[in-house]
């Protein structure tokens, strides 16, 4: 093995891959040669490391020295002082939103140093595409142990001890699920991965695939171990490319070293994995849709029981988990469920990833140990809501979920408290929303998705979340009426309890949810034809502020000649003839025409 | 093929009836094996570009799979299509994070960039412009991706330049 001095970490994951990293990479390779240090410093590509806003991301080490946003212009720079002089190139250091302070040390910023990363303990540590590296760092150990000092009813039992619970949405717990499949009657069964990761706004199946596909390869074949399985089965939405190239990488390697194949660790157990692409439908997140998809039918549910446990793919057997579950299961068998069963609360066990987005300073995943506070999120890792904005809601769970106000920021996350505040986990999206964020536009989003993604099979769905939607729709154009707000409550409690599959069940959540913390802005919007946020355009009322100098330039821009006023004093608008379409906005050069 | 077929393809030749060979090749790969109608759809759409009525007809004789199944799979994921497609993809992110950073003014740009609404194409085929539900990226809203170029941070006044580089 050659012995180099330094290692340069540059990630390859598809946020800083967009944000230029392979051109940083191509000149920093340049570089090195150029300066005779290609041999002493190794560049290394590596998976996500969950800070996406500020990539490309670059680490030298052993220092752990981390530079952001680093263009290839940067690079003979950093070569220059920090690889030949030793000197950290200050300019290319991060700086935390509040302080402004510069931080040199990965392990010192705000955003990782709240976290507890497990699952994404190797994200942006290793390379994903070379075997070798996740098997220095322990990976297929937990294969190992499973088959050569266990019996699959012990793994099972560990499973259950672990308090694992299904990180895609549902918290179902996993021990329990593998115990039913492994109980089934049948000699065939089957293990699929669900990655069809479709909720908007999260993306920590992605990263995990992308940064440590092995972690999740590994699962997989000790849940095929444990319930009896010799064949699996990855479902991979389509729009993640660069997952499933590194996975197919990952399978071809696991098959070379004899850990994917027949009769592993010469255990006579024998497994084999095969990648089945998702071809654009987010109802196929749904088991027995997902299951009719890799058929090769319509992704359409079915009603259970027969749970696929029972009766899945094929008709067989079958057991799905989630990305983020399986790359649980190994660190609980090498560490032992108690070890994991120690981490979290006394229902939700262990840690979640959340993918942070929307109005917040630090956007990117973190991993947090279950039962830590929004608050904490939010704020110490998340560094806040940017531009002096004040924090209005989050929205967890995506299309499913509900948004939490500002009075629940100190509620202790896991799986019930959320769903008693009207949320739920979901995927683990956290969508962060400012003040100017109408909470009755948010809602329309939510339901103008799940009602395109609706499969139409059953009418609750199909027809409900359409009529919903038609009615929110008028609610932000100004046409609501007073009736219409009881009208959706009792929409959405029909639908929830009729529909056939989780998405329709759920559909109506952002609603009930913006309508229990919010209804004051639904209020607004019918009775005084007001959106409080200034986001729905056809409600927004335009007004002058006392910074008009009185040039004249609005007048002359307003398509119906709503604005007057003497020159050099200031104009008013009539708001009986105005239209609302912001061209005098637009137009003001002393930014006097405000919305709202 | 047959050679009526031939006239209604408005492909320029670029799929479509005169070359079943490659359709051929992509469905032996696939023989016997379970659940093999939408790799199969997937590979035959990389190769036409879209799903052509030949290409499915001729796919449903071979694996005794009636058409109307097949247009049935096709029509519900919004991966395939059936009518012919631009030589750039644009798939403009609606997802939540996109949304709450300014994503509609992006599609409104690109609208205005190419003159054709979301969901279609420009008359010369060089781009169509769909929209996605989220491409994963949220880190970098508001987001889209050409092709298989991911462009993030985007603002509207961007939008026609990044086109300009695919024209």
């Amino acid at each position: 093995m050659q012995h180099v001095r330094a290692h340069v970490l540059i990630c390859a994951g598809t946020g800083c891959t967009a944000s230029g990293a392979s051109k940083v990479e191509a000149a920093l390779r340049e570089e090195l040669v150029k300066k005779g240090l290609d041999k002493e410093i190794m560049v290394v590509e590596t998976g996500c490391h969950g800070f996406c806003e500020m990539g490309p991301l670059v680490i030298v080490y052993p220092e752990g020295t981390f530079y952001v946003r680093v263009q290839p212009e940067d690079v003979p720079e950093l070569v220059e002082s920090h690889l030949y002089k030793g000197r950290i190139v200050q300019r290319l250091l991060y700086k935390e939103p509040v302080t402004h302070e510069s931080i040199p040390n990965y392990n010192e910023l705000s955003f990782y140093k709240k976290q507890m990363r497990m699952v994404l303990a190797n994200c942006g540590h290793i390379n994903p595409e070379i075997i070798e590296e996740y098997i220095a760092v322990g990976g297929y150990e937990a294969l190992g142990k499973a088959l050569t000092t266990m019996t699959p009813e012990q793994v099972v039992d560990e499973m259950k001890k672990s308090g694992l619970r299904g990180r895609g949405g549902g918290g179902f717990p996993t021990g329990m699920k593998w115990d039913f499949t492994r109980k089934a009657a049948g000699d065939k069964k089957y293990v699929v991965c669900n990655a069809d990761e479709g909720d908007p706004g999260a993306f920590m199946d992605r990263s995990v695939l992308e940064g440590d596909p092995h972690r999740v390869i590994e699962g997989m074949a000790v849940c095929g171990y444990a319930i009896g399985a010799d064949e699996g089965y990855l479902y991979v939405r389509a729009e993640y490319p660069l997952a499933i190239k590194r996975l197919k990488i990952a399978i071809k390697q696991a098959e070379d070293l004899g850990l994917l194949g027949d009769n592993i660790f010469g255990s006579g157990f024998s497994f084999r994995l095969k990648i089945k692409e998702g071809a654009g439908a987010f109802v196929c997140g749904e088991e027995t849709a997902l299951l009719a998809s890799i058929e090769g039918k319509r992704g359409m549910p079915r009603p259970r029981p027969p749970f696929p446990a029972i009766s899945g793919l094929w008709g067989k057997p079958t057991n799905i988990n989630n990305v983020e579950t399986f790359a649980n299961v190994p660190q609980i068998i090498t560490r032992g469920a108690e070890w994991y069963a120690s981490i979290g609360t006394e229902k939700s066990k262990g840690t979640k990833v959340f993918a942070l987005t929307g109005r917040i300073n630090h956007t990117g995943l973190a991993e947090v140990p279950m039962g830590i506070t929004m608050r904490e999120i939010i704020f110490d890792i998340g560094g806040g809501i940017p531009g002096g904005k004040k924090f209005k809601a989050v929205q967890i769970g995506g299309p499913s979920g509900g948004c939490l106000p500002t009075e629940l920021l100190d509620l202790s996350i896991d799986y019930d408290s959320l769903t008693q505040a009207g949320a739920m986990m979901g995927s683990g999206g956290l969508v962060v929303m400012d003040e100017t964020t109408c909470m009755v536009d948010l809602a329309k989003f939510f339901l103008t998705f799940t009602q395109a993604e609706s499969c139409g099979k059953c009418t609750p769905c199909r027809e409900g979340t359409k009529r919903m939607l038609e009615i929110l729709t008028r609610i932000t154009e100004g046409e609501g009426k007073e009736s219409d707000i009881a009208l959706l409550e009792s929409m959405a409690k029909n639908i929830k309890t009729s529909a056939l599959c989780g998405l329709g069940q759920t559909a109506p959540n952002p609603v009930l949810s913006t309508l229990r913390y919010f209804r004051d802005e639904y209020e607004a919007h019918i009775r005084e034809k007001r959106c409080p946020a200034g986001a729905c355009t056809k409600l927004a009322g335009y007004r002058i502020t006392d910074a008009c100098k009185g040039c004249g330039l609005c007048t002359k821009t307003c398509p119906v000649s709503a604005i007057s006023g003497e020159i050099k004093s200031q104009h008013t608008i009539d708001e009986a003839i105005c239209i609302k379409c912001g061209a005098c906005m637009a137009k003001c050069p002393f930014k006097a025409i405000i919305k709202g | 093929m047959n050679s009526n077929h031939e006239q209604k393809c408005c492909c320029g030749g670029k799929g479509g009836a005169s070359n079943m060979a490659k359709l051929d090749e992509i469905m032996a790969k696939y023989q016997g094996a379970k659940g093999a109608l939408i790799p199969v759809l997937q590979e035959a759409q990389d190769a036409y570009g879209y799903l052509p009525k030949d290409v499915i007809v001729r796919i449903g004789e071979k694996m005794s799979i009636p058409t109307s199944q097949i247009y049935g799979v096709a029509t519900f994921y919004a991966q395939f299509h059936l009518n012919p497609r631009g030589k750039n993809i644009i798939r403009v992110c609606q997802g939540t994070a996109c949304h709450v950073r300014g994503a509609k003014a992006i599609l409104k740009a690109l609208e205005d960039t190419l003159k054709v609404s979301a969901g279609k194409t420009t008359p010369d085929l060089k781009f169509t412009l769909e929209t996605v539900a989220c491409i994963g990226a949220c880190g970098l809203a508001p987001v889209m991706m050409v092709n298989d170029d991911t462009h993030g941070r985007l603002t509207p006044e961007i939008v026609p330049e990044i086109i300009g580089r695919y024209a």
